[in-house]
């Protein structure tokens, strides 16, 4: 099989009628090097936005606690704003997604965003959970590792997800000075960090590794209107010993954070890590040894840079077969579905409110995937049989049979798509069963619903 | 009720990873010979075990967690002198009298150090030792047993319907099932799609039970239901016998509600041909705020152990109930008055079958030197020798297979006589 289609479907979104494909790796690498034009096109909300909206909806709760006049429909009203702010950012990644010419520099984006993941757990957050993926880790993608790794794990949005912003130094000043306070650790982020950011659950630190990272971590803190902000009265004093080295001392300051950041992400531990965790995710669950030691050794020598990765994982062997043997994740088939039909980027940004709603983000979430919702820190799992229970299939079923309807795009010629959509992965049985449908609805949604279609 | 609301997928031991998809509630069910009835429940996140079943005897504990509310002064119910139930569950201290609740305390599975929850819940389903890697610690001691038991079959019960079961699968989305949108469907494109399935398995599988599920003929999932051998239909029982337990102000929410719903959907079956039920409640990862993070999941455990009995009628008597979790959590609160990942914990332990009233296991002490580490309960005993006993017990299975195929490596030590 040609490598446009493999790279296509295995790095990408699948194919678009009337838009070429790649012809070859360094296609895609060049256009990962250079502009993030579909940021610059549809640029999402950063921080700030996250920010302010959050401390918005703060004061706005309190007035409406207050009884102010007024304050019952400004509340409400925010709280509208926060909801459509979520499917906005969701309307964006699909936007990107469906215009992305090779498909990967998207694909990254999910899949380090997933890497990374977080939740605005309280609806005031939710915005600012968006603006994590923009901000903190997005512009890092095509660069390297561990500058992501500082941005995505310092960000206010992760700093309020996994508790730091409630770990204190015990022996600090503030707790010295506010014994009634109790303040002490809390070692989520630290161990996080440790067990699914950097080394992996497998790799050889121990308890007190995580404690230490804990005790450093502290002083970090989140400040309305300003973010990401150090206060060293918050941080355990001296040095912490983490990984067989002392790091910090006193006084405490951001920089030593960013130091032992720095040295997770160029671990040996870590390198391996990533570089199954890519494999996996784009190639197959049990991907080929080789791949998986070539691309760290990309990663170990490039020292974190992430092009030289990628450039091992559009050219390896192992990772171009034929065998499509994952399943696209429901934001992947919705955009993949999406493109087969034909809309463009600019069509997916003119769809209103109540579009999204019922053609992305509602069979999203019926198909297992809400949209910034994920199970855990853990993000979303790998494993096909995860996606294709009987009631998640049964949501791209119905997907598929609605979906060019409500998107504006009804299917003219279902023979025509399923020559477009699956190329020279169109099965005998598919080709003869698409033209005995009744409908030319049906004959779309066989095609759309098809294991060939689902499998990238 | 329940009709409607669960289906369920035909004998797949393939995919009966005990109670356990993250995104989704299911239920796993299997029949078997004989009377006796395991129910288990998988509590996720790692419960805290000291605050559920509360060592308040030992001043220590009230030293190393000052905020929170310990011992029969705070609202905790006394069950020993030593130990006292945490003050939201209360409603279980009749079963408690009446000799059907129980725990085990030090408990914990091999896994050790790393206390990650990922990794913790898989060993817990499957049963495995720590002499294979932990990625490839996937099927569950539920298939082993299965396949070691003449006659056994198994069966997954999905949790659908968007407002119901949320709590139960946590931050995960709840699951959507619309069959009405099929019947647009027309009966050409439904074996249409059976045709361009046939060839994948995994996609074959699921459309197959899709589609019958959604067959415009199929029969009430009321009817389906009864069809278990019961005189009874249990979503016709459900209303009548649920109503007295529902908390006097009205109802508390949701997630109760959903919590009611599994486990009287999963009495339900039991009361039916299935002899083994596991499922799980998530919401125990109480890293912060503990005294109200814990609200939730403590009130729902013991909603599912009070609806089970109540559900269950007379065959309560043959049930053994066993809530585990994937590790304990520190003895010590954190600096954000909620505890961390920890080690040893508490399993609880209820129904007719067991010989009640009684805390197990031995018991390690707080001291600085008693603690795991220096910072969490001493485990004393493995979880899985308490789940591989009640097996032994309730179904016969002979302690080699449970040893070496159910739970390989496992040391089942002495019987800790916990079955009545």
């Amino acid at each position: 099989m040609e490598f446009s289609t493999v790279a296509q479907v295995r790095f990408g979104f699948g194919s678009a009628p009337g838009k070429p494909a790649p012809k070859d790796a360094q296609a895609i690498l060049a256009a990962l090097s250079g502009p993030d034009v579909l940021h610059q096109r549809w640029p999402g909300i950063g921080t700030q936005i996250g920010l302010k909206v959050a401390d918005d909806f703060h004061d706005l709760k309190k007035d409406f606690a207050d009884k102010k006049p007024g304050a019952a429909e400004a509340f409400k009203l925010q709280k509208a704003k926060i909801n459509d702010l979520l499917v906005q950012g969701l309307q964006i990644a699909l936007a990107r997604a469906v215009e992305d010419e090779t498909g990967l520099r998207e694909r990254l984006w999910a899949f380090w965003r997933d890497h990374f993941t977080v939740q605005g757990k309280r609806r005031q957050d939710v915005a600012l959970a968006v603006s994590h993926g923009e901000a903190a880790v997005r512009p890092f993608i095509t660069r390297s590792f561990p500058e992501m790794l500082r941005a995505a794990v310092t960000h206010p949005m992760m700093l309020i997800y996994l508790d730091q912003v409630n770990s204190f130094g015990p022996n600090s000043k503030l707790a010295k000075k506010r014994p009634d306070r109790k303040l002490g650790l809390n070692e989520n982020l630290a161990r996080e960090v440790m067990e699914l950011h950097t080394l992996g659950v497998g790799a050889r630190y121990t308890q007190d590794d995580v404690r230490q990272l804990a005790e450093l971590f502290t002083g970090m803190r989140v400040m309305a209107g300003e973010g990401l902000n150090f206060a060293p009265e918050l941080a355990e004093p001296g040095a912490e010993h983490v990984l067989g080295h002392d790091w910090g001392g006193d006084p405490a300051k951001l920089a030593d954070i960013y130091a032992v950041l720095d040295m997770l992400a160029l671990h040996p531990d870590t390198a391996h890590h990533l570089a199954h965790k890519l494999a996996v995710h784009f190639v197959a669950p049990e991907p080929d040894p080789a791949l998986v030691g070539a691309l760290a050794e990309a990663y170990s020598g490039a020292k974190g840079q992430l092009m030289p990765v990628y450039e091992v994982l559009l050219t390896h062997p192992a990772a171009l077969g034929a065998d499509f043997v994952k399943v696209r994740q429901p934001f992947d088939y919705i955009a993949s579905g999406m493109r087969a039909l034909g809309l463009s980027g600019e069509a997916v940004m003119a769809l209103d409110g109540k579009a999204m709603r019922s053609g992305a983000y509602w069979p999203m979430r019926d198909m297992g995937q809400q949209w910034l919702a994920p199970p855990g820190p853990n993000g979303w799992p790998e494993e096909s049989e995860e996606w294709i229970a009987p009631q998640q299939l049964s949501a791209r079923i119905n997907w598929a049979l609605r979906a060019p309807q409500a998107l504006g795009v009804p299917v003219e010629d279902p023979v025509g798509l399923a020559t477009s959509a699956l190329g020279p992965r169109l099965t005998e049985t598919v080709a003869t069963m698409v033209p005995r449908a009744e409908t030319r609805a049906e004959g779309a949604a066989l095609v759309l619903a098809s294991a060939e279609f689902n499998r990238r | 009720m329940v009709s409607r609301r669960f289906f369920l997928q035909g004998a797949v031991l393939a995919g009966c990873s005990v109670a356990a998809h993250p995104l989704m509630s299911t239920v796993t069910l299997a029949a078997a010979p004989g009377d006796k009835r395991l129910v288990v429940i998988i509590l996720r996140g790692a419960m805290d075990g000291l605050d559920v079943v509360q060592p308040y005897g030992d001043p220590l504990l009230a030293q190393m967690r000052p905020d929170f509310a310990i011992g029969p002064d705070k609202g905790a119910h006394d069950l020993d002198g030593f130990f006292a139930l945490h003050p939201l569950m209360g409603d279980l201290m009749p079963l408690w009298a009446a000799g059907e609740l129980g725990f085990a305390h030090a408990v914990s599975t091999p896994y050790r150090d790393k206390r990650s929850h990922f990794d913790g819940q898989d060993m817990l389903e499957a049963g495995t030792g720590m002499d294979v890697p932990v990625q490839m610690v996937r099927d569950g001691w539920l298939n082993r047993l299965l396949q070691a038991m003449p006659g056994a079959k198994a069966e997954t019960a999905y949790s659908v319907g968007d407002d119901e079961l949320k709590v139960l699968s946590g931050a995960a989305p709840a699951m959507s099932w619309a069959p009405d949108a099929w019947l647009g469907l027309s009966s050409q494109g439904r074996r249409l799609l059976e045709q361009i399935y046939h060839d994948d398995p995994l996609f074959n599988q699921a459309a197959v039970e899709a589609l019958r599920v959604t067959a415009p003929e199929q029969p009430g999932d009321d009817e389906a239901l009864a069809e278990d051998g019961n005189d009874m239909a249990p979503g016709m029982a459900a209303p009548g016998m649920a109503a007295p337990m529902r908390p006097p102000q009205g109802g508390g929410g949701t997630a109760l509600g959903a919590a009611e719903k599994l486990a009287a959907f999963a009495a339900g079956r039991l009361r039916g041909e299935t002899r083994i039920a596991a499922f799980s409640l998530n919401g125990w990862d109480t890293h912060r705020g503990q005294a109200s993070a814990i609200r939730g999941p403590a009130t729902q455990l013991a909603k599912m152990i009070t609806t089970l009995k109540a559900e269950m009628g007379p065959v309560w008597d043959q049930t053994l109930v066993l809530a585990m979790t994937e590790f304990g959590r520190t003895a010590r609160q954190n600096g954000s008055t909620g505890t961390d990942h920890g080690t040893g914990g508490a399993m609880v332990m209820a129904g007719g079958a067991l010989k009640g009233r009684k805390v197990y296991g031995k018991w390690p002490g707080l001291g600085e030197s008693d603690l795991y580490a220096g910072r969490d309960l001493l485990p004393t005993a493995d979880i899985r020798a308490y789940g591989a006993w009640a097996l032994a017990s309730l179904f016969g299975t002979p302690r080699d297979v449970l040893e070496r195929s159910v739970f390989p490596g496992l040391d089942m030590g002495s019987d800790p006589r916990f079955l009545a």
